[in-house]
């Protein structure tokens, strides 16, 4: 298409002209240099970048970039006021939709979402939203608390509300519910909080202290964080709503059961799942062994199976403990890899080496420890459910790469070990928990979002959910129905 | 923070420790395990509980000191906290209608076999309990089974310092051959667990076994604690740590135990020059 249709056209405030210039690209650590630390991988715009970038906007009268966000953040508003200079009234824009801009705008797929749907990039490149995103975020960061964005407390509404899990559903669903004045109390398994944002995505590519800041910012809300609470083993869930006093329950829980091929050799000494080896190295700082007490094993060739974000999180962090040789195997292409594309980008640089097309069959071994791998050569046959081109094994073709590591990141499922204590909740056939798009659960006063409900999917999504299902909460609280 | 109320030390390198956890206590059943973090950047290991009091809102445990982190427990006493304590985590003993029972505990397992011995003469088994140990020095508790209303009380040691110059295996297999016995619990090292499936295998009594694999978060989200039962893969935190002791794969066992050997080594050295220079 040549032109940008009427609607989107510029021109609302006529004193803003945008700018013609490129992109502005993000800067970033050198690959060799990156790959030999956990520190973070992009180094984020300069203010002079950001205004550059945000004046690339053409502030569209259908500012089609709204609808491609998942939570619908007023990005027109947000880079309006970036325009102006008035940086606090655009973190207060995003805060409205998004409790963790500095977190989102280093792990959203923009390129698929907001990026995909902005007018710019329908002739040339799209705005960098994402990362004006992040700029803000690290704005409000790295203000003095009182300075920060935070958002008004309601006046106390004599209501108690328990949250399972603090992931990034758990503690959007807090931050909220604290807005409408209940009072939230947080359980979280784990001994520290952030749920995959703490134990699976590396500090190289989301530094910890962010998480730990936004939490800081709730408990300063008023949110009670309770760590070391296994929710199904230290309370159930109806002991929260009776004996512990709990009014309302939100359940984010996660979906954090690892998943395993069934093939011969996984259990052999050297094959982590792709949870167990990101959470050494992230939950546990494996990565400082022996200041910090959990080892993690390091291979010197290491295969990691999958072709997601988590995969290219393990590849980068094997590569990163020391691994001579990192591959990817992948049973599609590249094209079909669900990862986003500047993580394949980057550990593409890294050295990361892909094998596609092709799958294992077996893990070989001596003395108990992974030898190599077998895997089979794939083609491509025809879409399955998900759309994709189905891989489909070509007969003997079977060939073997050589590896003391291997990695499965094929994802996750739900953990049956909350809800095997809650009967009465309505599962899935595959152990999710059943909620409408509010977020209730067939069980009155309780609330579910994120990935137990959706399956493995996004930061954004659980965090919408969590919100979502706070608004719910809040009606449920306050009218007894809903 | 979980505050230290009670401490023992019940030989060389076996202590009891007492934590206040109310909410723990008030689920704990006889088998279930806890993980603790000693401190910030500690590692979080499982140990079994061997006692609790819903009423006291504490909870005990037992452990051999082995490597660094129990070397650091066995350092801290009553006024310390411990940093992190989680539980009850795993599925519980099946106390219920067991019959005529030998309850069989190696060295340190002696520890887990106590809550189980109990919570079977509760609910009114026959219970016969094995001790074994190296040598009369290693081991312990044995006081607190003689209170017990036990059938029987067995000892043996490696070296015959205490009780019988046997394997635990010897008696066990007696009591299999005399038809005395519907069921047994194995607890202890692996290899010793190995052994008495072994043992009563030929029999064909029922025999539980409870396997104590490397964990990390214990809640089922990482797989690190995978055993074979059956051909099947399962994970030890969530569907253990009892299982089938006839169809366990121990030699895996055993070998996915060893992972971290060096790094162990590695950092209990660190830990003891540490120590050393501080004192
Ligand atoms: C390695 C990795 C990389 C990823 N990269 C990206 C990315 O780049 N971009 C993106 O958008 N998404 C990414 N994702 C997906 C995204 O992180 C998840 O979709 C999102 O975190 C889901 O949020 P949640 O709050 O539903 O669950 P989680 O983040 O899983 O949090 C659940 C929390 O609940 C706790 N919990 C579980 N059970 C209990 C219980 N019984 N009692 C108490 N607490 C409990 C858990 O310990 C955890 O802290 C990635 C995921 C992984 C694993
Ligand atoms: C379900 C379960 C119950 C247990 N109950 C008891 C108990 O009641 N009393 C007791 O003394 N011990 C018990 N253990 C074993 C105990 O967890 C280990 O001895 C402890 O982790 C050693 O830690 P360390 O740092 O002192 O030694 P390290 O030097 O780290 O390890 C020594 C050995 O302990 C084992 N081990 C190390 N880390 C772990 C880990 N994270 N998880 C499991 N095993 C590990 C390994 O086989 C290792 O070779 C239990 C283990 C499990 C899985
Ligand atoms: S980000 Fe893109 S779609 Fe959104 S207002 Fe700016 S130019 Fe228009
Ligand atoms: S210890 Fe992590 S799944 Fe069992």
């Amino acid at each position: 298409m040549s032109h940008v249709d009427d609607t989107s056209a510029p021109a609302e405030t006529p004193r803003h002209r945008p700018s013609r210039a490129p992109r502005t690209p993000m800067p970033e650590r050198d690959a060799a240099e990156r790959a030999r630390d956990f520190d973070e991988v992009t180094l984020g715009y300069t203010e002079e970048m950001a205004r550059g970038e945000a004046e690339r906007c053409l502030q569209c009268k259908n500012p089609t970039c709204i609808e491609g966000c998942p939570v619908n953040i007023d990005i027109k508003s947000f880079i309006g006021r970036m325009i102006e200079g008035d940086y606090r009234a655009g973190v207060a824009v995003l805060k409205e939709r998004n409790a963790l801009p500095a977190v989102c705008g280093r792990v959203c797929p923009q390129e698929e979402q907001c990026e995909a749907a902005c007018v710019l990039g329908k002739k040339g490149e799209p705005v960098a939203i994402g990362r004006l995103e992040r700029w803000l975020g690290d704005f409000d960061l790295a203000c003095e608390l009182e300075q920060r964005c935070v958002p008004e407390v309601g006046a106390d509404s004599g209501k108690y509300v328990a949250v399972v899990g603090s992931g990034p559903a758990g503690l959007a669903c807090a931050g909220e519910l604290r807005r409408f004045g209940h009072a939230v109390t947080v359980f979280e398994s784990l001994h520290a909080t952030g749920g995959v944002l703490t134990y699976g995505i590396p500090e190289f590519r989301l530094p910890k202290q962010i998480v730990q800041a936004e939490v800081g910012l709730l408990e300063e809300m008023g949110v009670e964080i309770r760590c070391d609470v296994v929710v199904g083993a230290t309370y159930t869930l109806d002991e929260l709503m009776s004996a512990e006093g709990y009014d309302a329950v939100f359940i984010g829980n996660g979906a954090g059961l690892p998943m395993f091929m069934g093939i011969p050799g996984e259990n052999l000494n050297g094959v982590y799942s792709a949870n167990e080896f990101l959470t050494r190295v992230n939950l546990m700082r494996a990565y400082e062994f022996p200041k910090a007490d959990t080892p993690v094993w390091r291979g010197r060739k290491v295969a990691v199976v999958g072709g997601g974000n988590v995969a290219m999180d393990s590849a980068r962090t094997a590569k990163r403990l020391g691994a001579e040789e990192v591959f990817l195997v992948y049973r599609r292409t590249e094209e079909e890899m669900p990862a986003r594309r500047e993580e394949v980008h980057h550990a593409r640089e890294e050295g990361i080496e892909f094998k596609m097309l092709c799958s294992p069959a077996e893990i070989t071994g001596h003395d108990g420890w992974v030898t190599g791998m077998v895997a089979n050569r794939m083609e491509l046959g025809e879409p399955d459910a998900s759309g994709r081109r189905a891989p489909v094994c070509v007969l003997d073709s079977d060939f073997v790469i050589d590896c003391d590591t291997v990695i499965m990141a094929l994802g996750t499922r739900a953990n049956p070990l909350l809800t095997k204590t809650a009967p009465d909740l309505e599962l899935t056939k595959r152990g999710y928990i059943v909620a409408d798009e509010d977020g209730a659960t067939s069980k009155p006063g309780v609330f579910a979002g994120g990935d137990i409900v959706t399956g493995s999917a996004t930061v954004i999504l659980a965090m919408g959910a969590g919100k979502g299902a706070a608004r719910a909460i809040d009606e449920w609280l306050t009218s007894g129905s809903r | 923070m979980f505050p230290i109320v009670h401490t023992r030390q019940l030989s060389d390198a076996v202590f009891e420790m007492g934590v206040l956890a109310p909410a723990i206590a008030a689920k704990v059943k006889a088998g279930q395990f806890l993980i603790l973090r000693v401190a910030e950047g500690g590692e979080r290991i499982p140990l079994t509980f061997s006692d609790w009091s819903a009423e006291d809102d504490w909870i005990r445990f037992i452990f051999m000191r082995v490597g660094k982190t129990t070397h650091q427990l066995s350092h801290m006493g009553v006024g310390d906290s411990l940093a992190d304590v989680v539980g009850p985590l795993g599925v519980p003993t099946h106390t219920e209608g067991v019959g005529r029972v030998a309850v069989v505990g190696g060295g340190v397992g002696a520890a887990v076999a106590y809550p189980v011995a109990r919570a079977m003469c509760e609910a009114g088994a026959e219970v016969t309990v094995i001790l074994g140990a190296r040598n009369k020095d290693l081991l312990i508790l044995e006081d607190e089974f003689r209170a017990l209303p036990l059938k029987d009380l067995v000892i043996t040691t490696d070296d015959g310092s205490a009780g019988r110059k046997d394997l635990v295996t010897a008696p066990l297999k007696e009591l299999c051959e005399a038809g005395a016995l519907d069921h047994a619990m194995a607890i202890g090292p692996a290899i010793m667990m190995k052994f008495c499936a072994a043992t009563t295998r030929d029999f064909g009594v029922p025999t539980t076994v409870s396997l104590n694999p490397i964990m990390v978060d214990g809640t089922g989200m990482c797989g690190a604690c995978r055993v074979s039962v059956g051909g099947e893969t399962k994970f030890g935190c969530v569907d253990g740590p009892d299982f089938d002791g006839h169809a366990v794969d121990f030699e895996e066992l055993m070998s996915r135990q060893r992972v971290y050997v060096e790094e162990e080594r590695l950092s209990d050295a660190e830990y003891h020059l540490e120590c050393s220079c501080h004192t």
